[in-house]
């Protein structure tokens, strides 16, 4: 089936362009980063609209101590980390609102204490861990069937949350006093918010791997953010920005054989640079009144 | 007339520091109450705590014959100037239209009648035209009043305001006193401020707070409390404005 792209195609260059979709494995990646720009383009907006990439980081970052205990359990680390990053993100959120603690701390606290979790069940797992490095780095290029069908469903459920609770989110990240005093259960919902950074969080360790999680939760949004005011917009074209980045990072590290996840983030961050200058270099070449 | 508000004995500490000691404050329906003090005199804290986002470590606050968290859908609310999310991806109209989410409940979208309150309360404000402006493109005043039109939307029987003229500019103050005039027929209105003489030709209640809540049901300060309140004496008459807020002496 892959190999009829190539099909009609005349030139040289595109042939070459197209052979590599004949790879079984160049298919899930491509599909692996759409589905993990879908994720993250939707839940991206709400992390940075509401400034809350420091715990996007803190829970990406605990769910470590799931890939951890899955090696010694021997299971599939992916399903180690769900339910931690979950936990991870419910820990956050219930200290964050119910403590006098500040947020910051309790995200530091969390952040190393889930790493050195993994670190101590990775040193007790006999042997050594294999593909420990797709987990902290990722390496979209082995992505395998299983994964993308995760994928698949953890994007299901969060499209279908953000499409029931729109408006409830919005005014949450907007302004949390006023939600209370409209009747919604803010608690709740911001809990909630922070799972669903936790799902976003496994569908892209595969992907960018937990370590550089956070690039591509916010860079895809940030951008997106200063092309439109309209937040459902920001969400499309966020998705397609870090659908348009992933692509151009995966040939990039195809053709250089260099490691995907941070070919992808670098990718990303320097468009972003990119554009910043830009712009600035563009309010200045502007400005009216200079002689 | 009934009692709106009734606030009983109410102390509430933060940590080593008491910020509310033993306040009481009755509300009449119809009343436009301005509530004065310093910095850190405890009046967000008060409203807080009639809103139900604080509870008192004594005392009851009852609001519209319940407890604060059941007449919330009654109540309008306008929290103090956040400069915080001026550039949040959010329009004029989806900010009014919050103000109709506890009529909803959740899951629900808004419907035709929601987007016409909308419109409505919009027009009360003077603001229609800027439906679709993003919320940080207006000006202090303008995004002021697209606040009140929120709190207007859910066509609360009381209206609470809470430092409502911080950041605006004396001619945007003026305006935005106007349209409070305009409304006091229509709901009942507590304000928190630091703008005595502005409060003082506003409002036909006023309250001074620094801890202990200093209130006579009525407009005329008492110029020992004003005093015990700030610390110092304090000008009290409004300049330009044929009004007298304290007791002749």
């Amino acid at each position: 089936m892959a190999y009829r792209t190539g099909y009609c195609i005349n030139t040289d260059e595109g042939i070459e362009v197209l052979e590599i979709l004949q790879y079984e494995f160049m298919i899930n990646a491509i599909t692996a980063g759409i589905l993990a720009s879908i994720a993250c383009g939707i839940i991206g907006v709400y992390v940075v609209v509401k400034r809350i990439a420091l715990i996007s980081g803190g829970i990406a970052h605990a769910s470590f101590g799931g890939i951890g205990i899955s090696y010694f359990l021997g299971i599939n680390p992916i399903m180690g980390v769900l339910p931690f990053s979950l936990l991870s993100a419910l820990t956050i959120g219930t200290f964050s609102k119910r403590t006098d603690v500040a947020e910051d701390t309790i995200i530091g606290i969390l952040w190393s204490m889930g790493m050195a979790i993994g670190i101590i069940f990775i040193g007790l797992t006999p042997g050594y861990a294999p593909d420990l490095m797709t987990y902290l780095f990722g390496n979209i290029l082995t992505v395998p069937q299983s994964d993308i069908t995760m994928m698949l469903a953890l994007d299901a459920i969060i499209i279908l949350v953000v499409y029931v609770l729109y408006k409830e989110f919005m005014a949450l990240c907007y302004d949390e006093d006023f939600s209370t005093v409209a009747g919604i259960p803010v608690e709740k919902l911001y809990l909630l918010l922070l799972c669903l950074i936790a799902l976003t969080v496994v569908v892209m360790i595969r992907v960018v791997g937990l370590i550089l999680v956070i690039a591509l939760l916010t860079i895809p949004a940030a951008l997106s953010r200063e092309f439109t005011d309209d937040m459902r917009k920001m969400m499309f074209l966020s998705i397609s920005f870090g659908t348009a980045f992933t692509i151009i990072g995966l040939m990039l590290s195809y053709y250089f054989d260099i490691a995907s996840g941070a070919t992808i983030i670098l990718v990303m961050s320097s468009f972003y640079l990119l554009h910043i200058i830009i712009k600035k270099w563009r309010t200045i070449s502007e400005k009216p009144f200079e002689v | 007339m009934g009692k709106v508000i009734d606030v009983k004995d109410v102390w509430l500490r933060y940590k080593d520091l008491t910020v509310l000691e033993g306040v009481n404050l009755s509300i009449e329906e119809g009343d436009f109450l301005g509530i004065i003090g310093p910095n850190g005199g405890g009046k967000s804290t008060l409203l807080k705590v009639i809103l139900g986002l604080i509870k008192p470590q004594r005392g009851t606050v009852e609001v519209l014959g319940t407890t604060p968290e059941k007449a919330r859908h009654l109540i309008g609310y306008v929290p103090q100037y956040n400069p915080s999310n001026l550039d949040f991806p959010i329009n004029v109209r989806e900010v009014v239209l919050m103000g109709r989410m506890g009529k909803k409940g959740l899951f629900r979208k808004y419907t035709e009648e929601d987007h016409a309150a909308t419109e409505k309360a919009l027009e009360t404000v003077e603001m229609l035209e800027y439906s679709d402006r993003q919320i940080g493109e207006l000006s202090g005043g303008q995004r002021q009043r697209v606040f009140i039109a929120r709190a207007l939307v859910s066509e609360p029987k009381v209206l609470i305001l809470d430092e409502p003229v911080t950041g605006i500019d004396t001619m945007m103050q003026m305006e935005f006193y106007e349209l409070l005039k305009k409304l006091r027929s229509r709901v009942t209105i507590v304000m928190v401020s630091h703008d005595i003489s502005a409060v003082s030709v506003l409002v036909d209640k006023i309250a001074c707070l620094n801890g202990k809540l200093h209130y006579h049901g009525s407009k005329e300060l008492v110029p020992e409390d004003v005093e015990q309140v700030y610390g110092c004496p304090v000008e009290l008459i409004a300049h330009g404005v044929p009004h007298r807020v304290l007791h002749k002496h």
